[in-house]
């Protein structure tokens, strides 16, 4: 991998019950995820994704091009600005900003069509 | 309500956490995780592991409850109807294993004002039971005043 050189892309399709099993799995009950009235009564279009599974989706896109070895992500900041949904499609990008010897450091974004939930996140692979 | 700078450097009790397998399984399913090393103990084994190996942003599953004392402190006052998780950072360094025993813990490391807008920033470092750091975050979390 080379300074500017895209990484592989990562589309995720979260259903419609993926925030319950999020909510389960990491403890994050937060009624505005997976209660859409409560999500309504709070001014929300409906339930939205929890950011800390937005984050996740990039630390799996961060290593598509290490070939999976998560063992090579050591560090991962993110910024998370709009709201995701469930039942849309979550692209997640990235290229390479430096590379020397063995460290790379990636920009990288995830979006739902033109709303981008998570802007200026950076990953720092050694490999 | 003001923020009170004084809360920086404000630390909380350490915050214990054993990791199961079964959770590790449940959490990489619900993040789409299917490698064989974060489901299956022999291929972790085989990859160099002790057991089932979490995925890196496992962290959040094991840190998260350090943190929460500082997010419900009352002392700090976060006003969380109005709460945003504005971004996240983790360092990460050995990785966590089913029957590893996390200790977290969570300080205040900024409190401030800015553009009507309170940020409180909690720093949370993790060590496994060999003492070992698994991982380092900083949680930013932004309530709107204005």
């Amino acid at each position: 991998m080379k300074e500017g050189d895209q990484i592989p892309e990562l589309k995720v399709t979260p259903d419609k019950y993926l925030p319950h099993r999020y909510a389960g799995a990491s403890g994050d009950f937060n009624p505005i995820h997976i209660d859409p009235e409560f999500a309504k009564a709070v001014g929300l279009p409906g339930t939205i994704l929890h950011g800390l599974y937005g984050m996740a989706l990039v630390a799996r896109a961060a290593i598509l091009g290490v070939e999976g070895d998560a063992r090579s992500l050591k560090r991962l900041s993110v910024q998370f600005r709009g709201m995701g949904f469930p039942e849309q499609e979550v692209t997640v990008t990235g290229s390479v900003k430096e590379a020397s010897g063995d460290r790379i450091v990636l920009e990288m974004e995830a979006a739902q069509g033109d709303n981008r939930i998570i802007r200026n996140a950076e990953a720092e692979l050694e490999l | 309500m003001a923020v009170d700078e004084s809360k920086k450097g404000k630390s909380y009790p350490p915050f214990e956490y054993e990791v199961g397998r079964e959770k590790i399984r449940e959490y990489s399913n619900a993040i789409g995780v299917h490698a064989p090393v974060h489901h299956d103990r022999e291929a972790a084994r085989a990859a160099g592991f002790r057991d089932v190996v979490a995925p890196p942003m496992f962290a959040v599953v094991y840190s998260a409850g350090s943190v929460a004392q500082g997010v419900l402190d009352p002392e700090l006052g976060i006003n969380l109807g109005r709460m945003l998780h504005g971004s996240q950072e983790f360092v990460w360094g050995e990785p966590v294993c089913s029957g590893d025993t996390i200790v977290t813990t969570t300080t205040v490391s900024d409190v401030y004002e800015r553009a009507g807008m309170e940020f409180y920033v909690f720093e949370s470092v993790s060590k496994n039971q060999d003492g070992q750091e698994t991982v380092r975050g900083t949680w930013t979390n932004i309530v709107r005043t204005g």
